[in-house]
């Protein structure tokens, strides 16, 4: 029953992630799934956050206790989540807007430059997507199809597109890092071996 | 009589608790809202604005609380099936007029969205404290019928069940759920117009020149007419006779007032719905409502794994309150444990009901969050020790 929380500012789209995760997840994957978002003087700009409890049965206790998996769009949500996150979970950052302290407990930290992606599509507003796609690669709560099946609906229409796109560019990147961290399989090995030469040469 | 498809929003969904209550009151045919935004209240007041006149109602923000529910009183008697929604401060100033609504018996829904008291409190945080309120906070005696959601999903049904309710006995029903149950996002699925059965108005239907507005059925509910559809009506929230009018002693006094009582009380065991589980072999039971409800459970499962019996009472009609049923259930029990996030107010009626046949834990939270698990456990162990 993994506990997650995303956390970054207000205006980064950090409830709508977790809105579009537990939507997948109880709508599409045939989970359970109970958002809550800390409700406070949250405005834009200050550090904000979404709890996800996912479960294969009923969520009883609406909120996290200590999460599994902790997701951190900036500075100020990661120096004030940091702390609670579970020995051996799994940390995800943006690299460029968060500097991690070392890494304790045997956590787990993968990074994304996930707003310089977006912003390589045209604009930041796009990061939270890139990010929910690295966020589907690198954990098992959630299928990539049950994603793609979420977020119609659940971004404006009109930058339907444009966010599916951003799902599908974090998510790449998180194949790419995990095929990266295990052993290439004999054929990806022949196949990158003449890009590696090419280089050379 | 099956809900209108225009107001059903069929599928399954992820849902917020707000906005499900908006979506049941819809699916049950509510035509007009009036209310004034209040958090953490305001998503089901935001969806109404902008749902409701896409199927030909209205939504009005009215200039405070006190308007809001005056036309909400308005808009039943001109025909509507209505509602609002509001939280603690704005439920305070609604009080004089659900007495109003109670004395006109008026079917109308009410939803308080708690968060935590008194006065302007804990407005972005949780509560329970409001379930006195409700049955107590007009002056003068009456009765009203309050349910108690502990999902999205209740909350859409619970809404439904609300404006069935209240159409059936004519009186204000409130759906009292809590900022937690308010701001929570859960699968909600909501089912084809054709399955959601709903209680038409109790429309009269005799000749015009003999209706009399307060005249009762044999169950003790009058049938209503439409304002403006040619009936000579008066309606007060002075003591009346059966045409409606004022008749101030002592006499008219005991039959009105009695009436507004009894509709109430001789159908409670109609009304009343409550969840149990292994209550026949407990030894503790434990018992809840709305959010509490969910977390208790938690401790329920500890309890059993050290071997305790323990039984689960959940409320989903809080008042009127099961007392016929925890008067008998308190005859082979120990104790009864009950959490609830105030510093005591339905474990009142628990104890009432149990009249010293078994003792009463209350686990107290004063309000912000929900009860730690290990506390309602502790409480658990104590009333088997």
């Amino acid at each position: 029953m993994p506990e997650i929380r995303f956390s970054g500012y207000g205006g980064q789209g950090i409830i709508r992630s977790g809105f579009i995760v537990g939507k997948a997840c109880s709508l599409y994957d045939e989970k359970h799934a109970t958002l809550n978002q800390a409700f406070g003087p949250e405005a834009r700009g200050s550090a904000c956050s979404a709890q996800v409890v996912v479960s294969d049965d009923r969520v009883l206790y609406p909120y996290i206790t200590i999460p599994d998996i902790l997701v951190s769009m900036s500075q100020e949500a990661y120096d004030k989540f940091e702390p609670e996150l579970q020995k051996k979970g799994l940390l995800l950052i943006d690299e460029d807007l968060v500097r991690p302290k070392p890494i304790r407990d045997k956590i787990t930290m993968y990074a994304i430059p996930a707003t310089r992606m977006a912003e390589e599509m045209g604009n930041r507003i796009f990061a939270n997507l890139v990010m929910l796609g690295f966020f589907t690669a690198m954990s098992d709560v959630v299928s990539a199809d049950a994603m793609r099946k979420a977020i119609p609906g659940s971004v404006p229409d009109r930058f339907l597109d444009k966010n599916l796109e951003a799902f599908n560019k974090g998510y790449d990147f998180g194949m790419a890092l995990k095929g990266a961290k295990k052993e290439p399989s004999p054929q990806k090995k022949a196949q990158a071996e003449p890009k590696a030469k090419a280089k050379k040469a | 009589m099956k809900a209108d498809p225009k107001g059903v929003l069929t599928g399954a969904h992820y849902l917020d608790g707000d906005h499900a209550i908006t979506e049941g009151a819809l699916a049950a045919g509510c035509r007009f809202f009036a209310g004034y935004p209040i958090t953490p209240s305001t998503e089901t007041a935001e969806r109404f604005a902008e749902r409701i006149p896409t199927i030909g109602g209205v939504f009005i923000q009215m200039e405070d609380e006190l308007g809001s529910i005056a036309a909400v009183l308005g808009a039943a008697w001109a025909g509507r099936k209505a509602m609002t929604v509001t939280s603690g401060p704005g439920f305070s100033l609604m009080m004089e007029n659900f007495g109003l609504g109670a004395m006109m018996e008026v079917p109308c829904v009410i939803a308080n969205v708690q968060r935590g008291g008194p006065s302007t409190g804990l407005p972005t945080l949780t509560g329970q404290a409001d379930m006195m309120q409700v049955r107590w906070g007009s002056h003068g005696d009456y009765e009203i019928i309050a349910l108690s959601p502990n999902s999205p999903q209740e909350c859409f049904e619970l809404t439904i069940k609300a404006f069935n309710l209240s159409e059936q006995y004519r009186v204000p029903t409130f759906v009292m759920t809590d900022e937690c149950v308010g701001h929570m996002t859960e699968k909600v699925v909501i089912p084809p117009a054709d399955e959601i059965e709903l209680t038409p108005r109790r429309w009269y239907d005799g000749p015009k020149d003999e209706y009399l507005p307060y005249l009762p059925d044999d169950d003790m509910v009058p049938p209503i007419i439409k304002a403006g559809d040619g009936y000579r009506i008066h309606t007060t929230g002075l003591t009346h006779d059966e045409r409606g009018y004022p008749v101030i002693n002592a006499e008219c006094q005991e039959k009105c007032v009695r009436r507004l009582l009894e509709k109430i009380q001789k159908h409670a065991d109609k009304i009343i719905e409550i969840e149990e589980e292994a209550t026949n072999n407990a030894e503790v039971i434990v018992m809840s409502y709305g959010i509490t409800s969910r977390v208790a459970l938690k401790a329920v499962e500890e309890a059993r794994k050290a071997g305790i019996r323990v039984g689960i009472l959940r409320l989903i009609t809080v008042w009127p309150f099961p007392e016929k049923r925890v008067n008998a259930l308190s005859k082979k029990i120990k104790a009864w444990v009950v959490p609830e996030i105030n510093y005591g107010q339905m474990v009142l009626e628990v104890e009432r009901c149990a009249a010293g046949q078994a003792k009463t834990i209350h686990v107290p939270h004063g309000g912000g969050w929900v009860h730690d698990p290990a506390d309602i456990l502790k409480a658990i162990k104590e009333a088997v020790r």
